[in-house]
């Protein structure tokens, strides 16, 4: 889950660390107001979507005056920004952050996250800041340069010492570039994030540092501890498909393909989407409905394939452990009978209560198809979509 | 023979009077495995359907003689539960609770370096020596006894694979769902290890999925090492490039981690793939001639 640039902002300004000011807007004139507020004088005017690449593409721009403010505000909020992030589809700006600018001197990269591999956390840092940060750790990885903390005693004064001089920070700036890192440290391990990345980290013709721009995606399995930050989640950037899922504990992606699918448990989903494709198919989402979905789970899940205009048949595979058949049966015919089943539908049932299961189906007196095996069930689906 | 678990091990259960736990508990129980002992902190000195309860795991041992313990605990506690029951230095913990934060897991990690208990999960499905011991939330009746090992980062994968076994009529000798979480605390490599030495398992199916290192990483050792045919399949091949936002995780994970990149490594490794699901049982029974 992320958040915007500005609320990402908000959570760090937080843990002291050095912000310009800026103003959160949803009009041209507001933007004009908030140029005005931050004295009139040179600021940035910010597309507010979840994806970076924004400046390349046309959702940064700076200004002079507040009227310039202003007519930026024009031309960025409502447009469709696309950017490699974003797919080609696009993000449709909502609104904008107007900043105050800053004397930039030089600029740097530094992230941070949870290296699963390694298990610790990385603090990931480079003199080649405002750049892809992917192109550089391909074409130089030299200049990528990883700090290891000991998640027991975590980030050292020694640490943030050595990885100023490895980038080699003038000596009248360190002891801020310290600050700055200890702080993105702190708010890191306090806020439970995934990963905090600040590309670029400024330092001005002042020697100081500034965050000017930041990346926070959350933690989803922290909610319960982190409701505040949580709360700041921005509907309007999800799939209205995948919040109905979120709704109803679903696991949903929805793709390109034809073929629904409603599973149980994530590997076997994306394992069905495979078959699917190995008998030349194509995938219309991925959905795992969970190990203990409920009666109304299922019938939410089938509700949402079945909404799906482009879908043309549902499969539906569930290896019954914790989930028993009886219930995907009860959810598959009670859905199928209020929503209307307009399309083919193959149902292949294995393990608890699975005689039960099959028996509620093939007494339910809709069209389904049943499968006994996972091939079976794919090579039926297929040649029932085309 | 077997690895982990067999009829002798002795399961205490936490979170034994949760919803969840309660109900596995009695599933474990009715297949034979000796559920001995349940901790809820709170209710020592009661019983749960005959099964003795304990206020804390290090109780629990001392009373019973548990050797293995399983957690249930919901996700805010999970990750104390299973300090707990490495410092009463159980020989196993498996943690089924899924949606434990990756900082505590971390936290997790570190705790349990030096010490001798064994980690299994989180958010996993188990461990099952078919007819000896079930300790997790699969099916049991699906499994049967033989000398197939089976080890999965997925639930029900790998019960459609036990299932494909069982049908072809290839027992299994132990069933380790490793868990789908990223920071885990037994990983492929350790499970091949066992398997390898285990008297009694002749092959092993290894289940992946896209995403982290650890399929490359178990194919790296069993070329050194693997005495043994391996059978293995890798979910996600048809999953479209995640969205993500930033991109240090790919930078230091090298950013191979696609299905493709997996069936390659363990392809050269020596490893038998097989690209679709459905085929993994009928290639384990090519690989051993039955």
């Amino acid at each position: 889950m992320n958040l915007h640039e500005y609320q990402a902002k908000q959570v760090l300004r937080k843990f002291g660390l050095p912000i310009l000011a800026g103003h959160l807007c949803y009009t041209p004139g507001e933007a004009e107001a908030a140029a005005d507020q931050l004295g009139g004088g040179i600021c940035v005017v910010k597309a507010q979507v979840h994806a970076g690449g924004r400046g390349k593409a046309g959702g940064v721009k700076l200004a002079k005056s507040a009227s310039e403010a202003r007519k930026h505000a024009e031309s960025i909020l409502g447009m469709t920004l696309v950017t490699p992030q974003t797919g080609a589809q696009g993000k449709l700006v909502r609104k904008i952050y107007v900043e105050a600018g800053c004397n930039i001197a030089k600029e740097y990269y530094l992230s941070i996250l949870v290296d699963r591999a390694k298990r610790c956390v990385s603090l990931i840092a480079s003199t080649e800041g405002g750049m892809e940060i992917e192109e550089v750790a391909h074409k130089t990885p030299e200049k990528i340069l990883n700090v290891r903390v000991d998640a027991r005693v975590g980030l050292q004064a020694y640490q943030t010492a050595k990885l100023a001089l490895d980038l080699a920070i003038p000596l009248e700036a360190r002891k801020h570039f310290s600050q700055v890192v200890a702080g993105l440290y702190k708010a890191f391990i306090e806020s439970d994030l995934a990963m905090l990345e600040v590309n670029p980290l400024v330092l001005t013709k002042e020697n100081t540092f500034v965050i000017l721009d930041a990346k926070v995606a959350l933690e989803d399995n922290a909610g319960f501890r982190q409701k505040a930050i949580h709360d700041m989640m921005d509907y309007d950037e999800q799939d209205p498909r995948d919040l109905r899922a979120q709704k109803y504990g679903l696991n949903y992606v929805g793709l390109d393909g034809n073929i629904g699918c409603l599973v149980n448990g994530a590997g076997l989903a994306m394992a069905t989407m495979d078959i699917i494709k190995a008998f030349g198919g194509e995938p219309a989402n991925f959905l795992d409905v969970g190990g203990g979905a409920t009666k109304e789970n299922v019938t939410e899940a089938f509700r949402i394939l079945l909404s799906d205009s482009k879908v043309k048949g549902i499969l539906v595979n569930i290896f019954g452990g914790i989930m028993k058949c009886d219930v995907i049966a009860t959810g598959i015919i009670e859905a199928a009978k209020e929503v209307g089943l307009k399309v083919p539908l193959v149902v292949r049932l294995q393990g608890t209560n699975v005689d039960l299961g099959r028996k509620m189906l093939a007494e339910s007196g809709l069209a389904i198809t049943p499968a006994d095996t996972m091939d079976d069930a794919a090579k039926k689906i297929v040649s029932l979509a085309k | 023979m077997s690895v982990l678990v067999d009829k002798n091990t002795r399961v205490v259960t936490q979170g034994i009077t949760g919803k969840t736990g309660a109900f596995h508990t009695r599933a474990c129980r009715e297949y034979g495995t000796q559920m001995v002992a349940g901790v809820t902190p709170g209710k020592g000195g009661q019983d749960f359907e005959g099964i003795p309860l304990f206020d804390t795991v290090h109780e629990a041992k001392k009373q019973t003689g548990a050797n293995v313990s399983i957690i249930y605990v919901p996700p805010p506690f999970a990750a104390d539960a299973i300090m707990e029951a490495a410092d009463a230095d159980m020989d196993l913990v498996i943690c089924i609770t899924e949606g434990i934060p990756v900082l505590d897991m971390l936290k997790v990690a570190t705790f349990m370096q030096g010490r001798r208990t064994r980690l299994i999960g989180p958010n996993c499905p188990g461990v099952i020596t078919p007819g000896q011991a079930k300790i997790g939330i699969m099916p049991g009746f699906i499994h049967k006894p033989g000398r197939i090992g089976v080890v999965s980062r997925s639930g029900t994968l790998t019960y459609e694979a036990v299932f494909q076994l069982s049908a072809l009529g290839m027992g299994q000798s132990t069933c380790i769902g490793i868990g789908g979480d990223p920071l885990n605390g037994t990983n492929f490599i350790d499970c091949l290890k066992m398997f390898n030495e285990d008297q009694d398992t002749d092959a092993v199916v290894m289940i992946g999925e896209i995403g982290g290192s650890a399929e490359v990483d178990a194919a790296t050792w069993a070329k050194a090492n693997m005495k043994k045919p391996i059978v293995s399949f890798i979910a996600g091949a048809s999953a479209p490039p995640g969205r993500r936002m930033g991109h240090a995780g790919a930078i230091i994970s090298g950013g191979d981690d696609t299905a493709e990149a997996k069936f390659k490594a363990l392809s050269a490794a020596g490893i038998h793939i097989v690209r679709s699901p459905h085929e993994i049982g009928a290639k384990m029974q090519e690989v051993v001639g039955k």
